[in-house]
């Protein structure tokens, strides 16, 4: 692996977890990832969750899963007060691996547009 | 079509709201009903920028939902009113008659609260709040997902959390 990035990821129930999860099996543990739910969280509770999970971990990269989810609309609360917080919206396995990997935010964002197709049976 | 759902959910316009419920009741609008967002542009902005192309949010405060309820129910499009809160839809209740109907989408803890199904909790002032709505005759029911079954408020009340 070459360049090993922190970031925050936050989503629905356990997405956030399984998908730092699916990382560590797949590049090792070694990565600076920090999971956040939303599950049963009033949204002050999940703006101040994904603000520690940002202030431990030195992170300023900050990946949800829908545009409209909780959790986005904490991140774009806080990259309000953070000039230099990423907020991506969207993420994907393809996406958190091609950044823990090396990639900057744009790349590996293309390399996740990228890793999703259509594949046909019988073609 | 018409406006057709009253929810109170403290995340307002969220995945649950424009998947859950968007996608199978084709909503082509949402109305938030809250003093503050309704005058602060930048959070009407933030909502706005979550929803997916061709869902309208309007932001209104309780008295200007209350005068536009009819024009809400005129609507060709399905339509979902959302409060942050119980005291903002009991309010809009008393003002505006086409309130029949409300669900608890989600309220989450708070130190007032206690659980009474896994994704509402209620302090007793909101219990009372909501016995007094049902009691003006409205329908007051609990339910996150449409997929799920709704909890009528007696159930709900009488719940410790665990469902």
């Amino acid at each position: 692996m070459s360049d090993v990035r922190a970031a925050v990821v936050a989503g629905h129930d356990s997405f956030a977890a399984g998908l730092c999860s699916a990382v560590a099996r797949i590049v090792g543990p070694a990565h600076g990832l920090v999971a956040v739910s939303n599950e049963a969280a009033t949204p002050d509770e999940i703006r101040t969750a994904l603000e520690a999970a940002l202030d431990v971990s030195g992170a300023t990269v900050l990946f949800t899963d829908l545009p409209a989810g909780s959790c986005t609309m904490a991140a774009r609360r806080i990259a309000r007060a953070r000039p230099g917080l990423v907020v991506v919206t969207g993420v994907s396995l393809p996406v958190l691996l091609a950044y823990v990997t090396g990639s900057d935010v744009a790349a590996a964002v293309r390399t996740g547009q990228g890793a999703v197709a259509v594949v046909e049976g019988g073609a | 079509m018409t406006l057709e759902l009253f929810r109170i959910d403290d995340r307002l316009v969220h995945g649950q709201v424009v998947i859950g419920w968007g996608l199978p009741h084709a909503l082509g609008f949402l109305v938030v009903v809250d003093d503050e967002i309704a005058a602060a542009p930048w959070e009407q902005e933030l909502y706005r920028m979550g929803t997916p192309e061709g869902m309208e949010v309007v932001f209104a405060t309780v008295a200007e939902a209350a005068a536009a309820m009819p024009n809400y129910q005129a609507d060709a499009r399905s339509g979902m009113l959302l409060t942050a809160d119980v005291a903002t839809m009991v309010r809009l209740a008393e003002a505006a008659a086409a309130v029949r109907q409300v669900t608890l989408g989600g309220l989450h803890h708070r130190a007032d609260r206690v659980p009474r199904l896994r994704f509402v909790f209620l302090s007793p002032s909101e219990e009372s709040a909501l016995r007094g709505l049902a009691a003006r005759g409205v329908t007051v029911m609990a339910q996150d997902v449409p997929t799920s079954a709704p909890i009528p408020l007696e159930a709900v009340l009488a719940a410790e959390g665990t469902e």
